[in-house]
């Protein structure tokens, strides 16, 4: 197993915890073992230090970002590289997105679900059924 | 719409007020202007009342009181009990139960099952139907209390009720006991709903029922018992 992500000046990453939670931001310098000084100018993320516990690493990196730099050079990276809209296309994103939506399901709206659900599990058992007794003959 | 008024006046720290009253006087410049108060309009009301007396030698009248005085004093002093001025208020309705709202009743015989919530009776009892065609809930009274409301609606706003639908014709009639009956004997009878109850509930469903009718899947879905699968916490969910 070789490592790629790493905790870098110029990681994006996504707040797990606490009022920006589902935010992305992005780490500007690290301060110690910890905590890592981070800015999310285009999201909304105040610059602030944050616990490494609190954050998950994503797969992109903001290239060529010297540390410490003010919010517009992180601003500019971020628009330029255009990480929102990428992130927003990751497996990863549409599951949170996934999950947010079925958790505001309404009543109405689960059973409606489970009966699409079962309505697709007829019509895979119905064709799993006709191929076997296709198979044995 | 402006800024709120505020007074200039303030409460300091040690409880006394920034300005004195004449202070505030001045600073409003009240003495410009004159007071002008409406007198309070006394209507008098007769204490005696005049009434013929017959009989030569009574002065044909006397003038009596209108309220008696009481003929009885108590000799020692009891304490009365204070007057109960409070007077019961109707039941809030909750501000997610609106008309047409689809409901889930958790207790009673019909627990579990999602009904349509038609208006609230005098009583504060939320009246629901089923509709009894689809899910067997009749014209029935639901303390709210005792159900989930959904953010599901229909809309029902064409729909009439009868207008007898009220709290008295939901109660049910008293069982009288014969004297010579045992005390455990109780006479086998089959409850059947009355003519009047049957008529009005085929009026209200047929209407109901169009608007359910008229909803993508929610025949099916009032007919379907509300049920909790695994991981799936009422407290944490949305309806």
């Amino acid at each position: 197993m070789v490592f790629t992500r790493f905790v870098e000046i110029g990681r994006v990453v996504l707040v797990n915890t606490g009022p920006d939670a589902g935010k992305l931001c992005v780490i500007v310098d690290v301060i110690d073992q910890r905590r890592a000084l981070v800015d999310g100018p285009s999201t909304n993320v105040k610059r602030q230090a944050m616990n490494f516990s609190n954050m998950s690493l994503t797969t992109f990196v903001l290239p060529k970002l010297a540390h410490s730099v003010h919010s517009k050079k992180v601003r500019q990276a971020f628009d330029s590289e255009k990480i929102l809209e990428k992130w927003n296309e990751t497996a990863w994103a549409k599951k949170l997105r996934t999950r947010t939506v079925r958790r505001n399901l309404t009543d109405f709206d689960r059973f409606k679900v489970k009966r699409a659900k079962q309505k697709k599990a007829r019509l895979i058992n119905g064709e799993v059924k006709k191929r076997r007794r296709a198979s044995k003959q | 719409m402006g800024k709120p008024h505020q007074s200039r006046n303030k409460v300091l720290p040690g409880g006394a007020m920034l300005y004195s009253r004449s202070q505030m006087y001045r600073k409003r410049a009240l003495y410009k202007r004159k007071k002008v108060g409406t007198k309070k309009v006394v209507q008098e009301i007769a204490k005696t009342i005049v009434k013929p007396v017959k009989g030569d030698k009574n002065g044909n009248q006397r003038v009596l009181p209108v309220q008696r005085e009481p003929r009885y004093y108590p000799t020692e002093d009891t304490r009365r009990p204070l007057v109960n001025r409070k007077k019961q208020r109707p039941t809030k309705l909750r501000s997610s139960i609106t008309p047409g709202t689809v409901l889930i009743l958790l207790a009673g015989n019909h627990r579990g099952k999602r009904v349509v919530f038609l208006k609230q009776l005098a009583s504060g009892l939320l009246l629901v139907t089923g509709p009894y065609k689809i899910n067997g809930v009749p014209l029935r009274r639901v303390d709210q209390a005792y159900v989930i409301a959904t953010k599901t609606k229909l809309d029902i706003s064409g729909v009439k009720l009868p207008e007898r639908l009220n709290d008295a014709y939901f109660k049910k009639p008293q069982v009288k006991r014969r004297k010579n009956q045992e005390m455990f004997e109780e006479e086998e009878k089959k409850t059947e709903a009355s003519p009047e109850k049957k008529e009005d509930q085929a009026a209200v469903d047929s209407q109901v029922i169009a608007a359910v009718a008229k909803v993508d899947q929610m025949k099916p879905y009032l007919r379907a018992p509300f049920s909790l699968r695994k991981k799936q916490y009422p407290h944490a969910m949305a309806f």
